[in-house]
């Protein structure tokens, strides 16, 4: 019979409405998913890095390592003390300085440097990292993350913004 | 009275509610299962409400910014009226949650409950454990101190960790590019209203199935699960040995529940709220995050994984964990019921319950850590340089200076990271103290540019003291063939 293949009014404006629905969903889901990952940018050449200075070169006693604060370049209103960053430098001779981050390489937990022993302690796992940010002992499988750094105008400046990780 | 009655009717004749309640109070279960066993479900639902409640009460104060949180939670424990026995009871009651929901868990498992035609419940099950740490890890975050900001560090490493997706996966866990306002109000969201409303509609689910089905009837040794015949006979056993769930069983659900509660409310009283620690203040670092009590176990087996297999053993580990347990009603969906039959499954309960409490005790103490102030804190017991010489004497100020004692600990105190090394000296020769002191080996850094020669001289000259008052140190036989030879005794250096 004819009828079996036709599609009575009501079924069709069901269906017709369902796929509206699938529309507007569509449309509606474009800017959910893109306010949901909107923190997302990795790959996107250093959206969040940018040049940072750790103040005076004087600071950093030549052959020491000390701590520096800075604050992290990208801020939010609600970040409260969360955005103070703190970083280990080490002044080698001259403009030459290496910049660690406090977070161990292993899983992140603040590093504490000793200099009688010329040792980075992390007090979580036992990492252990020599005076140059190499790995001397534990678990962390490479040395610690460095920032990258320059001297320009007296000052101390490095290449900041994200929380170092050890992921590939 | 009247009046009730006919209040009561007014609203069941528009809600239509009273018979199918009726019919779910009194619906016919196995009298075996009217058992002191049978307890941990409901008790587990109890502390859920008692989460909910605590929780919004909690609401009211708590700020959810980084800016705040702290503050608002020194103000609940010091200022609120109550507010830090809300806060304890909330903190307790997690604690209670997890615990009861694991116990739940341990009891179906042996009871062989996940079996046919209990699968689907089973897996809602393992869902409902999952959301169930995930609440007790981000409830721990919005006590936003110390411990969760490194927290949050310690996630967000191993979030980077997985394949190609990892450095997207830190950005979107955090919020931003770090841990800070985006990153605690996301979680905020999470604890509060994703993983609740998921909680909520999964536990119905469990329960819902749990009526459908029936509970698990107790497990007789010889009395085997056969997809074929197991409704028949458990309908059989409701009509024969059946009876109504109310009150027959439910009496002691309730006296449970209380007990239960009467627990969390005198734990919260006695012991107080949980934290906050310090100041989420990433500029000091003179701290020692720790995990909560439920993840410390994870905390040791990251300290003790050789560093090859963390990441496969975190990313593939926990991935097959949680698929064994999705899988295990499917594949022993059938058989012996009773623990007694089973002893593989005994034996996994204890192997998994041994393993957590001893990793869980480890990271109480966690010897795999330097103790960052021994150096400083604790000196050499003086029975170590009684009748030593100047040189030793000089040895023991450089051992404590260059912090040799974090990891190693004389006279039962110092770090445990590595050796003791009261007895050092019956264990290496002066040539392969030298030789660990300079190049190192193991879990142990080189000090070979950070010792002078005369330090390490010093420092070797003390080591070698290190031995029982009875034994002699170890020595190198040729070296004393060759002293004796040249007329020196060099071996066996008097103490």
């Amino acid at each position: 019979m004819a009828e079996q293949n036709t599609l009575s009014r009501r079924a069709l404006l069901m269906k017709l409405g369902i796929f509206f629905n699938g529309l507007v969903a569509l449309f509606l889901a474009v800017p959910i998913v893109g306010f949901l990952f909107s923190s997302v940018k990795r790959g996107r050449s250093g959206a969040y890095l940018s040049w940072v200075s750790l103040g005076s070169v004087d600071q950093f006693p030549e052959g020491q390592t000390r701590l520096a604060r800075f604050r992290n370049p990208h801020v939010t209103p609600t970040d409260g003390k969360t955005v103070d960053t703190a970083c280990w430098v080490r002044h080698i001779t001259g403009s030459q300085f290496q910049v660690f981050a406090v977070n161990c390489a292993h899983l992140g937990c603040p590093v504490r440097w000793f200099p009688q022993s010329g040792l980075f302690f992390c007090p979580c796992h036992g990492g252990v990292y020599y005076r140059d940010g190499s790995r001397a002992a534990g678990p962390p499988e490479r040395g610690m993350f460095e920032y990258p750094n320059k001297v320009q105008s007296g000052a101390v400046w490095i290449h900041a913004g994200e929380l170092p990780t050890p992921g590939p | 009275m009247r009046l009730l009655t006919r209040i009561a009717q007014w609203f069941d004749q528009r809600l239509q509610l009273a018979a199918p309640v009726r019919e779910i109070a009194e619906h016919p279960v196995p009298r075996s299962t009217a058992s002191w066993w049978y307890v941990f479900g409901s008790a587990a639902l109890v502390v859920f409400v008692l989460q909910i409640v605590t929780g919004i009460l909690l609401a009211l104060i708590y700020v959810p910014s980084a800016a705040e949180a702290w503050n608002s939670l020194q103000s609940l424990n010091h200022d609120v009226p109550l507010g830090w026995f809300i806060r304890a009871l909330h903190g307790w009651g997690s604690n209670f949650m997890v615990a009861i929901v694991l116990i739940h868990m341990v009891q179906v498992f042996l009871f062989g409950a996940y079996k046919y035609p209990r699968e689907l419940t089973w897996v809602v099950g393992v869902f409902l454990l999952l959301m169930t740490l995930g609440m007790a890890f981000s409830g721990q975050i919005l006590r936003f101190d110390q411990d969760a900001f490194w927290g949050l560090g310690i996630g967000a490493s191993i979030a980077s960790r997985v394949p190609i997706m990892g450095p997207g996966l830190v950005e979107f866990m955090l919020g931003g590019p770090i841990i800070a306002g985006a990153t605690l109000s996301r979680f905020f969201a999470l604890h509060v209203f994703v993983i609740p409303g998921l909680l909520i509609g999964f536990v119905g689910l469990h329960l819902l199935m749990v009526l459908k089905l029936g509970i698990n009837e107790w497990p007789m040794p010889g009395r085997v699960v056969r997809k074929a015949t197991y409704e028949a006979q458990y309908h059989e056993l409701t009509k024969k040995d059946g009876a109504p769930f109310v009150p027959y069983a439910v009496w002691k659900d309730i006296f449970f529940a209380a007990i239960v509660l009467a627990s969390v409310a005198a734990c919260a009283a006695f012991f107080g709220p949980f934290g906050p620690t310090g100041e989420p203040d990433p500029t000091i670092i003179q701290t020692v995050p720790k995990p909560d009590y439920f993840f410390l176990w994870i905390y040791a087996v990251l300290a003790l994984l050789p560093a090859s297999l963390e990441t496969p053993a975190i990313l593939i580990g926990s991935a097959a964990v949680i698929g064994a347990l999705l899988f295990l009603p499917f594949v022993f969906g059938e058989g012996e019921k009773s623990w007694r039959r089973r002893p593989l499954a005994v034996l996994t309960i204890l192997l998994v319950a041994v393993s957590l409490a001893t990793f869980t005790h480890l990271a109480g103490y966690t010897p795999w850590s330097p103790e960052m102030d021994a150096w400083s804190g604790e000196p050499v017991p003086q029975k170590f340089l009684q009748g030593t010489t100047a040189l030793q004497r000089q040895g023991a100020l450089v051992f404590q200076g260059k912090q040799c004692r974090n990891c190693h600990a004389l006279g039962g105190t110092g770090g445990q990271r590595g050796p003791a090394l009261d007895a050092v000296a019956t264990r290496l020769t002066q040539d392969q103290l030298i030789r660990q002191v300079l190049q190192g080996r193991g879990n142990m850094p080189a000090y070979g540019n950070n010792l002078s020669p005369a330090e390490t001289t010093a420092l070797v000259a003390f080591l070698e003291t290190l031995h029982p008052a009875g034994q002699r140190p170890a020595q190198d036989a040729s070296r004393e063939i060759v002293g004796t030879r040249a007329g020196e005794s060099s071996a066996a250096r008097p103490r």
